[in-house]
């Protein structure tokens, strides 16, 4: 809680929740493009995920957007001749979206977005009752 | 006669060392969700008497300083458990508020005292 050093308390949820908000946005994206057909597995959208890394400093932790990365998950082929998507043989690719997972996913990034915002409120009233003048 | 430093250092430094352990907990809740972190945590009772001792805040901070053992380890590594962290957070903020308050009462103890009360 100290505000000297190049981080302070509030900059290590700041930026643990600003994570935690690509990742939601990301989420959102994965479950917006769920179930849609491509005419092939090339176009076919695959999820999204954001690589979290710690970035250190001192005695304190704060995590940072690495990058988004493609889900390792194959789109799925699936037999659909009267789809206007559809190959010769009547096939179409389907977004390769693991919908449970993305919701699984979505709850935990809510959770520990709340609690990043819990530990900047309690570490606020702290700070302010240390300064207050008696 | 002992000198201002003297007479706030035992709270003055808990109360260092408290929003130190604040910070470590925070930062463990804010990589609930990194591959691979491992979660700190200080020893404060630990890190106290070394302070009482005549050691330096920093000294005795990083000397007690160690990662958490997690009640269960997780597949990507991440050791911090959140509802460990947040019991500990809440812990430490009353602990910090509680030396607040002996730290504050002798402040207002030294007023009345140079007020001739």
């Amino acid at each position: 809680m100290t505000m000297s050093g190049s981080m302070n308390v509030f900059d290590v949820s700041a930026r643990a929740m600003s994570a935690q908000m690509v990742r939601l946005n990301t989420t959102a994206s994965n479950l917006a493009n769920a179930r849609t057909d491509y005419a092939s597995k090339d176009e076919a959208y695959r999820a999204m995920r954001p690589v979290f890394r710690a970035v250190m400093d001192d005695n304190m932790a704060t995590v940072d957007v690495e990058r988004v990365v493609q889900s390792d998950l194959e789109p799925q082929k699936r037999y659909d001749p009267s789809n206007p998507l559809a190959d010769k043989e009547g096939f179409v690719w389907e977004a390769a979206v693991d919908e449970t997972a993305e919701l699984i996913d979505m709850l935990e990034t809510a959770r520990n977005y709340k609690n990043n915002v819990q530990v900047l409120q309690t570490a606020k009233s702290l700070i302010l009752e240390t300064v207050r003048n008696q | 006669m002992p000198s201002l430093d003297q007479v706030f250092a035992l709270n003055g430094g808990a109360l260092q060392l408290r929003s130190q352990r604040l910070n470590m907990l925070a930062s463990n809740i804010a990589n609930a969700s990194t591959p691979g972190y491992k979660a700190k945590d200080l020893d404060f009772d630990r890190a106290m008497q070394q302070a009482q001792n005549g050691s330096s805040i920093e000294n005795s901070m990083s000397d007690h300083t160690g990662f958490r053992v997690p009640l269960q380890p997780s597949l990507d590594g991440n050791t911090v458990e959140l509802s460990v962290e947040q019991a500990l957070f809440a812990e430490n903020a009353i602990q910090y508020r509680t030396t607040l308050s002996f730290l504050q009462g002798q402040v207002s103890t030294m007023k009345r005292a140079l007020k001739g009360e």
